[in-house]
């Protein structure tokens, strides 16, 4: 199997490499807008508190459903500590979560990148696997 | 010609995403909370949800048998799904929510193995971060991890068939999905809680009123992220990404 007739979906244009130079400025176009988005609440509504969506989502149920609903199970881990988790614990919660993630896609593009630049072709690539599949 | 066509792309993205500031504020959320739903519905969304995880653990047990490779791509959807719905972003309307990272993986790999790495972060999220809950685990999973997908991996199709450039079919398939997970959690909301006077119905509008546009930026930058790591997993496992459902012709 050579990685020509790998996927005969792919465009002969895909195929060359060449579409790869000129998404430069659509990935940098990408996270600039990403950034923007992502940044400018901050900015529209000064003095916010952006707080979590739980208790504006609670407050709605109360509203909806008229007076106010009381939820019939709390969360372990608030059982167990006995009260609310302290915020402080809760980003350390968000960061570990965001951190496995970011380890994994960091390692994998790593290995991914360095795969590439020392295989000198792709095709090589394919035909040393193929054997032990 | 005034413009050269990349000015032209990124003028037309300004306005696009202009247009959602305009939109009027209101309060949101993300997963249903913990205890915030009648048991008989915890079960029922529960009995939904279960089949497509059971299914997910055959097919990705499958996948990684037949092919090694997947794994590699099977790592990094998982760890986006990981990222993304840890990610809390500020909304305009003055509170915080975040994403759901599911449609990656739906896209690589299909609606019933997303469903698997979806039930990994909300036991995660709900034991230890006491955001969603265990009570509602079976809602969260169905609206954040097979009703959303269901629509990305649908779109997916139908802008292959239909030969849409494939970038912009990945950002099209991948936010409307992650819009349509909160339509539907609205949707169990408004089911469990309907309203005293206008019953289910009013209370969907209500519930959708409160989701729905302040999600809006926040798939947009979903569709955005989902659509850099594919040109990067173009640039760099494009054998893998072959192999996957990403490259079968439909």
């Amino acid at each position: 199997m050579s990685s020509q007739s790998a996927d005969p979906n792919v465009d002969q244009k895909e195929r060359s490499g060449k579409n790869m130079k000129n998404r430069t400025p659509l990935v940098i176009t990408l996270i600039i807008l990403t950034v923007l988005i992502m940044l400018f609440p901050l900015f529209l509504i000064r003095g916010a508190e952006f707080e979590g969506s739980d208790g504006a989502g609670s407050e709605m149920v109360d509203e909806v459903s008229g007076g106010e609903y009381e939820p019939w199970f709390d969360p372990i881990l608030e059982t167990l500590i006995g009260g609310e988790l302290p915020s402080e614990m809760e980003t350390l919660f968000f960061c570990i979560q965001t951190g496995i993630g970011v380890g994994v896609i960091a390692y994998c593009f790593g290995y991914l990148v360095a795969r590439k630049r020392y295989n000198t072709s792709e095709k090589t690539y394919a035909d040393e696997l193929q054997p032990s599949v | 010609m005034f413009f050269s066509r990349i000015e032209k792309v990124v003028l037309g993205l300004t306005v696009f995403v202009a247009a959602f500031f305009v939109l009027p504020p209101t309060a949101e959320a993300m997963h249903i909370m913990e205890g915030y739903l009648p048991i008989g519905y915890c079960l029922a969304w529960g009995a939904v949800a279960l089949p497509f995880v059971v299914i997910g653990v055959i097919r990705l047990r499958k996948t990684i048998q037949e092919n090694r490779r997947a794994l590699i791509l099977l790592a990094m959807s998982g760890a986006f799904i990981f990222v993304i719905s840890s990610l809390k972003i500020p909304s305009v309307t003055g509170s915080c929510s975040h994403m759901t990272g599911t449609g990656l993986s739906t896209i690589l790999f299909g609606v019933t193995s997303t469903s698997v790495l979806g039930v990994i972060v909300l036991v995660f999220q709900a034991i230890l971060l006491a955001h969603g809950g265990l009570t509602t685990l079976g809602a969260n999973t169905f609206s954040m991890a097979i009703a959303g997908p269901l629509v990305t991996l649908l779109l997916f199709k139908a802008g292959k068939a239909l030969k849409l450039n494939k970038l912009v079919n990945v950002f099209v398939a991948v936010s409307l999905g992650d819009l349509f997970t909160y339509c539907v959690t609205a949707f169990q909301l408004a089911l469990a809680h309907p309203s005293e006077t206008g019953g289910v119905l009013a209370s969907l509008v209500k519930f959708l009123l409160v989701f729905a546009p302040t999600q809006i930026p926040l798939t947009i930058v979903e569709g955005f992220l989902t659509v850099l790591i594919v040109i990067g997993m173009e640039s760099f496992a494009k054998q893998e990404l072959a192999a996957s459902s990403y490259g079968k012709v439909i």
